[in-house]
């Protein structure tokens, strides 16, 4: 497990390395910073987002005052996994974000499939400034079996 | 060329002169702000802040000596309502404030400052000076009102024979089996309405009232935040939130840029057992039809059942409003007397497509009923057209009030802003 994260870590440094160096070679195609995402993954979960998400969430993710919470610099979109995908298996109602009360109804999202649920969730965590690691079909399977239960 | 601006201006001079004269004799000037606190507004209308408070303020009473009453959404450093001084200017200071609960509605009538939190309504007694006397111990005037977190303010306004109205909005988008969830069709019968989705009557003058002693007085009114009575028609009038998400719940009837526009906002007079047909229908205000909701068996096109209550007037869908204002000054033209201010917050739920709304609409009345089309009265209150379409306005305009010298006075929940609109011209 040491070993995993030592490592892990290193291939961050040097792809952080070769990001910065890149950044100077103007050449390269610019490429998003995301955690390692491909643009057509992202390119799917804005399509699920558009049709399911945006008009709630609106088009920059920053929600609705009192209503919708925002997607950005959220614990609960940058967090634990399982829990955001549970947010899209069973909804939600009333949160408090960084001081402040949502109180909208978030209707569960059941009518996606795992594929969609996972490729809109990767998308809302490397959006709007948002950066973190991809949530996966497995990931999202794991969630609703148990939901199931 | 010339001559035909300097004659204008020296008249304006002139009058601005013999203004100044006037005000000087009887009562202190009310000067606008440069460039009108950021509002585009009518020809000889001016606007300045009156104060900043930081908080969210909902609705607003003024009392007939001036002093300002304003109702925050959430209770800030343990007061839920401001009390606001009058100086110099036309502006004022916050000089206080009780109330330890956040909520909504505000009135001043009859000696007395009504208030609610999102549960119950409280009165106060007002002394000879319009200040309130009791701040720690209000009358508990009803209690116990339905709040389930959606749609839980609960507007007030008073009629001139004694009663209380209250708003109790419905805890739902459509009475769907599942709020909000693609799909789901309307519950049978919409239970919600036994206890909320309409207006309840009670005494102003009767204390620890609850639903058994009040009246349904109007149903089938999904949420209503602005409300006034109109003294011509002797008759309440209400601005109902028509509901949301008709593509999110059944894109294959209704497109995007359909769910933006439909439903239209709607104005209701209201009489005793009025039903404006919430949740079985919605309001079409471009082809101006009732239309049967899509939950309870609806395609866009079926109409509903005609007996519903046809409403007074409609305006642009989901721009949110807030606030209604019968205007009976004199400070303002003939033109806007009796007739209706409405506060629109703006939408969130015309997205893809652009917001709209963040504006204060002046809507024409002849005896006691909408005569003429709706204007924009005030505007700009986001700041650019950018922040409108984008719904990422600076200010959203929420309660209105009108002073004792006939200015109106506006609220704004996002920052916190109060405003003042008065007429300069004479």
């Amino acid at each position: 497990m040491k070993k995993l994260s030592v490592l892990l870590s290193l291939l961050l440094l040097s792809s952080g390395v070769a990001f910065a160096q890149k950044k100077t070679t103007a050449k390269t195609p610019a490429k998003k910073p995301t955690a390692g995402v491909s643009s057509a993954l992202l390119a799917a979960g804005k399509a699920v987002y558009v049709q399911n998400c945006l008009s709630c969430h609106q088009a920059d993710g920053g929600g609705v005052d009192g209503m919708n919470p925002p997607l950005t610099k959220t614990d609960y979109v940058l967090g634990d996994k399982p829990r955001l995908i549970g947010v899209l298996v069973n909804g939600l109602k009333g949160v408090e974000i960084n001081g402040e009360e949502y109180r909208s109804v978030m209707p569960a999202q059941t009518h996606l499939s795992d594929q969609q649920m996972a490729d809109v969730l990767t998308y809302v965590r490397n959006s709007f400034g948002n950066k973190a690691s991809a949530v996966t079909v497995a990931e999202v399977k794991a969630m609703r079996a148990k939901a199931l239960k | 060329m010339k001559n035909h601006l300097t004659r204008p201006a020296l008249l304006a001079a002139a009058l601005a002169g013999s203004f100044g004269l006037y005000s000087l004799t009887s009562r202190p000037a009310v000067v606008a702000d440069a460039g009108n606190a950021g509002l585009k507004l009518p020809a000889g209308f001016g606007a300045l802040v009156v104060a900043e408070t930081g908080a969210r303020a909902r609705h607003l009473a003024v009392t007939p000596q001036g002093t300002i009453y304003v109702k925050l959404n959430r209770v800030k450093d343990g007061k839920g309502i401001l009390k606001l001084t009058p100086g110099a200017n036309g502006k004022a200071t916050v000089t206080g404030g009780f109330g330890s609960y956040g909520g909504t509605g505000i009135y001043a009538k009859d000696g007395y400052l009504y208030a609610s939190s999102d549960e119950d309504v409280y009165r106060y007694k007002l002394d000879a000076k319009g200040e309130v006397t009791n701040p720690a111990q209000p009358e508990k005037i009803v209690s116990g009102l339905l709040n389930r977190g959606e749609h839980e303010s609960k507007s007030i306004v008073l009629d001139n024979a004694g009663n209380l109205y209250v708003n109790v909005g419905a805890y739902s988008n459509s009475c769907q089996v599942k709020d909000r969830e693609k799909g789901s069709m309307g519950r049978p019968g919409c239970p919600i309405l036994d206890s909320a989705g309409g207006i309840w009557q009670f005494r102003a003058d009767k204390l620890n009232q609850q639903y058994g002693n009040g009246t349904r007085y109007a149903t089938g009114l999904r949420n209503v935040v602005g409300l006034d009575w109109n003294a011509q028609a002797n008759q309440l009038f209400v601005m109902q939130h028509g509901r949301d998400q008709l593509h999110d719940i059944f894109p294959s009837m209704y497109t995007t840029k359909q769910s933006a526009e439909l439903p239209a906002e709607c104005l209701y007079g209201l009489s005793k057992g009025a039903n404006a047909g919430w949740p079985y229908l919605y309001y079409d205000g471009v082809k101006k039809q009732k239309i049967l909701a899509p939950e309870y068996g609806g395609d866009g096109q079926k109409l509903a059942d005609a007996k519903y209550l046809e409403p007074a007037a409609a305006y642009p869908g989901h721009t949110a409003p807030d606030g209604l204002l019968f205007y009976t000054g004199t400070m303002f033209p003939a033109k806007y007397r009796n007739g209706a201010f409405i506060a629109f917050h703006g939408s969130w739920n015309r997205a893809p497509e652009p917001q709209k709304g963040y504006y204060v609409v002046f809507q024409p009345f002849k005896n006691g009923k909408p005569s003429g089309s709706w204007e924009v009265f005030a505007d700009n209150f986001a700041g650019s057209a950018e922040k409108v379409a984008s719904g990422r306005a600076d200010h959203k305009p929420c309660g209105l009030a009108q002073g004792p010298d006939g200015s109106l006075y506006v609220s704004d929940d996002k920052a916190g802003t109060i405003y003042r609109i008065v007429y300069n011209q004479k």
